[in-house]
Parts: C-alpha cells; structure tokens; sequence
C-alpha cells in the first residue's frame, strides 16, 4: 500500500467516486438518452403511422429504406440502453435480498440484450435482405 | 432516556415510503412515470415481435397484424400509446427540472398536470391520425 493510500482516512476513501469506484455516469447516461429519446420516440411514432394498415411487402421495403432504417435502430439501441438503466434502477430499489438482486439485475441485462438484439437484427434483415 | 429513545424509534417510520404520505398529483405522476417505464420495458416484446415478423415474411406478419388488430391487440396498442406519450412528456418535466427551473409549487402542479392532460389528449390526436391515416370512416 503507497504511503499517500494508507493515511487515508475512511471519509477520504468514499468522497468522489466513493467505494462504487464510479459516480453518476448511469445518472447523465439515462439524461442522455431521454434527450434523445424525444425527436426518436416522434419519429417512430410518425413511421408506425405511416405503416399501419400497409401490406406485407409495403412494409419491408420501408422498414428497410436507409432512413428509416437508420432512425428505428438509432431508437432501438437507445431505449434498450435507457431501459437497462431504468430497471436496474427499480430493481435497486424495491429488491433486497441479495441473491435476489443479482438474479433481477442479470436478467434484466438478459432480456435488454435479447429484445434489443432481435429488434436490430430484424431491421438489418429488413435492410441487407436475404 | 434509552427508553424514550426506543419509544419514539419505533413510531417512527425508518424508510417513509407511499404509504405514508398523502397523494398528491405530482408524487402520482412520479409513480406513474416509473409504472409506464416499467411497462414500456415489457412492450419492448412487442416492437421486437412486430419487426421480426416483418423479416421473417408473409405469414408471420399476418399472424401479427391478426394479434394487433383483436380486441386485446388494440387495447394493448393504445396503452403502449399512452404509455410512451407520457413517459415521454414526463421526462421532459424531469429535464426540466434538471435545469432548475419549475420547482415552486404552482409551476410543480402545473407541470404534472400538464403532462398528464398532455399525455391524454396527445394519444387522441396520434390515434386519429392513425385512424386517418387507415383510410378514416369508410
């Protein structure tokens, strides 16, 4: 141990960062996200209105156009990083056994990694085709 | 002194939480904008089901559009609706109030029930639209 860690003091230890070793970076992150989140969520409000009642065919090819494509991913990506956040949030706070815990937060990250997968791998199918 | 000490620790609530406290219309739209996150997180399956069914062909997308058309379909859909309007629109109260501004009672109030009656009358319009948008009254 330095000389400059073993006279620490345990308030010294736990200022900043404190013993999580990290700050609020999940705090700004879900800030980031809700900021874009609004001109997205319009966005794809805008195309499933523009798809409703569309045949089959119709919707393919506009699913897969670039810029639409490019726009659902962009949503895609950021509400599932959002709601990653956000559950492990609400799992934080109502859930306190700890085997408990671990578990939620898991398969929180599972279904976040699957449902946004499944998501994006269906619009780059829609777009690259085959 | 000990005594008195316990007494008043054990009325006293440790971790005040819902329970305790009188609802009010903000603290009810802070319950309500988790309740349509959490909610939202599941209807995730959906969006995923919808463009997957898209990539995967015919059959499958119409096996969807059956499910979302029913009764159950469109009732879901106007919830997830709803939902993400109001989450949408809480949020921007919550950005809001990340900069500080609209944090005195009146303006809090204000706020809550704006994104309230926002979230409501958003999800009308956006089903008209909708509705316009099918082919309106035919």
């Amino acid at each position: 141990m330095s000389e400059r860690a073993r006279i620490r003091t345990a308030l010294g230890r736990v200022r900043g960062p404190g013993p999580a070793h990290s700050g609020t970076g999940h705090f700004w992150h879900q800030r980031v996200t809700s900021v874009a989140g609004i001109p997205l969520t319009i966005a794809f409000i805008a195309i499933v209105i523009g798809l409703l009642g569309r045949s089959h065919a119709t919707v393919v090819q506009v699913l897969g156009s670039p810029l639409v494509a490019v726009t659902m991913l962009l949503f895609i990506v950021n509400v599932a990083y959002h709601m990653w956040i956000g559950m492990q949030e609400i799992i934080l706070d109502y859930v306190h056994d700890d085997l408990l815990k671990l578990v939620s937060l898991m398969a929180n990250t599972f279904y976040v990694c699957v449902a946004g997968l499944a998501a994006v791998y269906a619009i780059l199918k829609l777009s690259f085709g085959v | 002194m000990a005594d008195l000490e316990a007494g008043m620790r054990a009325q006293r609530p440790l971790s005040p939480h819902l329970q305790i406290y009188t609802p009010m219309l903000t603290m009810m739209m802070s319950v309500v904008h988790r309740i349509t996150g959490a909610a939202l997180y599941f209807g995730m399956v959906l969006l995923a089901w919808w463009l997957l069914a898209a990539a995967a062909g015919p059959n499958a997308y119409g096996t969807f559009e059956w499910f979302i058309g029913s009764v159950i379909g469109q009732f879901i859909l106007f919830g997830y609706t709803w939902a993400l309007l109001h989450h949408m629109l809480g949020g921007i109260r919550h950005l809001i109030w990340d900069t500080l501004h609209g944090l005195e009672p009146s303006e809090r109030e204000m706020l809550a029930l704006a994104t309230l009656v926002g979230s409501i009358v958003l999800t009308v319009v956006v089903w008209g639209i909708g509705y316009l948008a099918m082919g309106g009254p035919r």
